[in-house]
């Protein structure tokens, strides 16, 4: 009974992983995700196997099967129930449940064990297991709130150096109790811990500016793996460490990359502050040009190829659908349509293509920035909608701007730039786009949504 | 030195772990971001597997850590079931259509 049991958890940990390399194209993803799915649910029904053999009683058993039940009925309502514009809320939320079920693992097992038996080292695990599952309950769920508008950033000193003091306890306590300084009880210790934790997650996640979310949504996800991997160290249950480890290492990847793509260290993020313009933000009064919708609706069909880069402004506006039909009424006319989508396009990491995705343009069609970068000069008309500091070529050449240094997408080099605007509003560094003054550039002020609707009329008359 | 001796087999493997786990989600495209991050959070969910060990040790008349484990089990399902619901609905998305 045993070995079965051994074995299929080494299948599980096989699903995880093929899992996840299936996700390296977008045509066996799903696959994958269903490899996946089924290891966890063969390493779940083993785990309750282990019941059987030992003697448990019924209510532990009851209380188990009626938790999955509702569980599993309330995940998949949830699922289906979500708008891709509100997929960043949904993950936090998973993951705050993720770190709640790491945390409560814990405070239980701590009571279960035996203070006198047990060895440091995994008290230290639990403590840590117990630590990071808190904190990635608390502060995903701030996160979620964030997102969803209902919480605003709080970069008070108050907070800052509140959440300092808290990760300064964390770390001291529980050296403190093990010299045997503070004399509770372990489960006691443990519950106070938790508490300290909880309250860190707050104050960890307030502070962060709504730009910044990509990255916190990243970090806060690999907390719960690594959590998870510090419950699975202490029973030496390898599915767990590897599930947990494959996670982490996932969510600092994609933290990383998000940073990269802003161009901001991780703890600036954290820090909530910004790089501010050095020379006191010279404004120069910039001549633009405007462009109309029908001129627009011209220059588009007259294009061999036409690329659009969508910002999360194009999410705010609802205009995805729209988009879409805009490219298969181009491509009706043989102009070929692409996709150029930055990475922190969107409120988490690949968010705008999931969006595009929804809004059936075939995933061939997304570009990669650099891929878009590579080939922009074929482009005769670039449109970008809701986008802004994602095209600031000032981030290449005036070392000078708040935003230097972020990669950005050359649409200057393209042959002409149309870009959306609902006015002349900055992006959300809040700095002036050297773009919009270039000669190749003209401007199509009015709502994303309805412009777009009338480019479509326009082009169905043409 | 116990806990060096009791876990040195999971101290190789969570090095390996670290390794295979960044190599290969190093390979996945920016587009699938997105739904490889949903996914993976529903992988973290195995968490639950530990909240089900735990609660077969639990005593019947425990109240207390039956009511927090039946809590912990109940979030770590919601966390997996929801996680691959979603993930799969996002990556029905991707596929080709027609």
């Amino acid at each position: 009974m045993y070995a079965i049991i051994e074995v299929g958890y080494l299948i599980a940990t096989l699903s995880f992983l093929g899992g996840l390399k299936f996700m390296s194209s977008p045509k066996n993803a799903k696959t994958g995700n269903l490899i996946a799915a089924l290891g966890m649910v063969l390493a779940v029904v083993l785990t309750f196997m282990a019941a059987v053999t030992a003697t448990v009683p019924y209510t532990n058993l009851i209380i188990m099967l009626l938790a999955i039940a509702v569980g599993t009925v309330i995940g998949k309502r949830l699922s289906d129930k979500v708008e891709m514009t509100g997929m960043p809320q949904l993950v936090s939320l998973f993951n705050a449940t993720g770190g709640g079920c790491a945390m409560l693992l814990g405070l239980v097992e701590a009571n279960q064990m035996d203070p006198f038996t047990t060895i440091l080292g995994n008290k230290i695990l639990l403590i840590a297991g117990l630590i990071t599952g808190a904190v990635a309950l608390t502060g995903s769920i701030i996160a979620e709130r964030k997102l969803a508008g209902k919480v605003k950033d709080r970069r008070s000193k108050t907070v800052i150096l509140s959440a300092r003091i808290l990760l300064g306890l964390m770390v001291l306590l529980p050296v403190l109790y093990f010299f045997g300084i503070i004399p509770i009880g372990f489960t006691a210790f443990m519950y106070v811990l938790a508490a300290i934790a909880m309250v860190y997650g707050v104050l960890f996640v307030l502070p962060i500016g709504g730009a910044d979310m990509p990255v916190v949504i990243s970090l806060l996800n690999s907390i719960t793996g690594i959590a998870t991997a510090f419950a699975g160290f202490v029973y030496g249950n390898k599915a767990m460490i590897a599930g947990g480890i494959f996670v982490g290492a996932a969510g600092i990847l994609l933290t990383i990359l998000m940073c990269k793509a802003m161009n901001r260290s991780l703890l600036k993020v954290l820090a909530g502050t910004f790089k501010k313009s050095k020379n006191g933000a010279v404004e120069e009064a910039q001549e633009i040009k405007e462009i109309s919708i029908s001129e627009t609706a011209l220059s588009l069909s007259f294009a061999q190829k036409v690329a659009i880069v969508p910002g999360y402004g194009l999410a705010v506006a609802q205009a995805q659908h729209i988009c879409g039909q805009l490219q298969q009424l181009l491509e009706k006319r043989h102009v070929g349509v692409d996709y150029i989508i930055h990475p922190v396009a969107g409120r988490m990491p690949g968010h705008m293509n999931v969006l595009l995705a929804e809004a059936n343009v075939e995933y061939s069609h997304l570009k990669e920035m650099d891929e878009g970068n590579e080939n922009m000069e074929q482009y005769d008309a670039v449109l970008v909608i809701g986008a802004n500091d994602v095209v600031n070529p000032a981030a290449e050449n005036n070392p000078d701007s708040p935003v230097y240094g972020m990669p950005i997408i050359r649409v200057y080099e393209s042959k002409q730039v149309i870009v959306m605007k609902r006015s002349m509003g900055k992006g959300y560094a809040g700095v002036q786009n050297d773009l919009f003054a270039l000669d190749n550039c003209s401007i199509l002020f009015g709502d994303a949504k309805s412009s777009l609707q009338e480019i479509v009329n326009q082009l169905k008359l043409i | 030195m116990d806990f060096i001796n009791q876990h040195i087999q999971e101290i190789y493997f969570v090095i390996f772990c670290v390794f295979i786990g960044i190599e290969v989600i190093a390979n996945v495209p920016a587009i699938l971001h997105t739904p490889l991050m949903s996914g993976a959070n529903a992988i973290s969910g195995v968490i639950l597997v530990g909240a089900i060990i735990v609660m077969l040790r639990v005593p019947a008349d425990d109240y207390l850590n039956l009511t927090l484990g039946g809590i912990a089990v109940f979030l770590g399902t919601l966390n997996i079931s929801g996680g691959f619901f979603v993930t799969g609905r996002m990556l029905k998305m991707f596929s080709p259509k027609k």
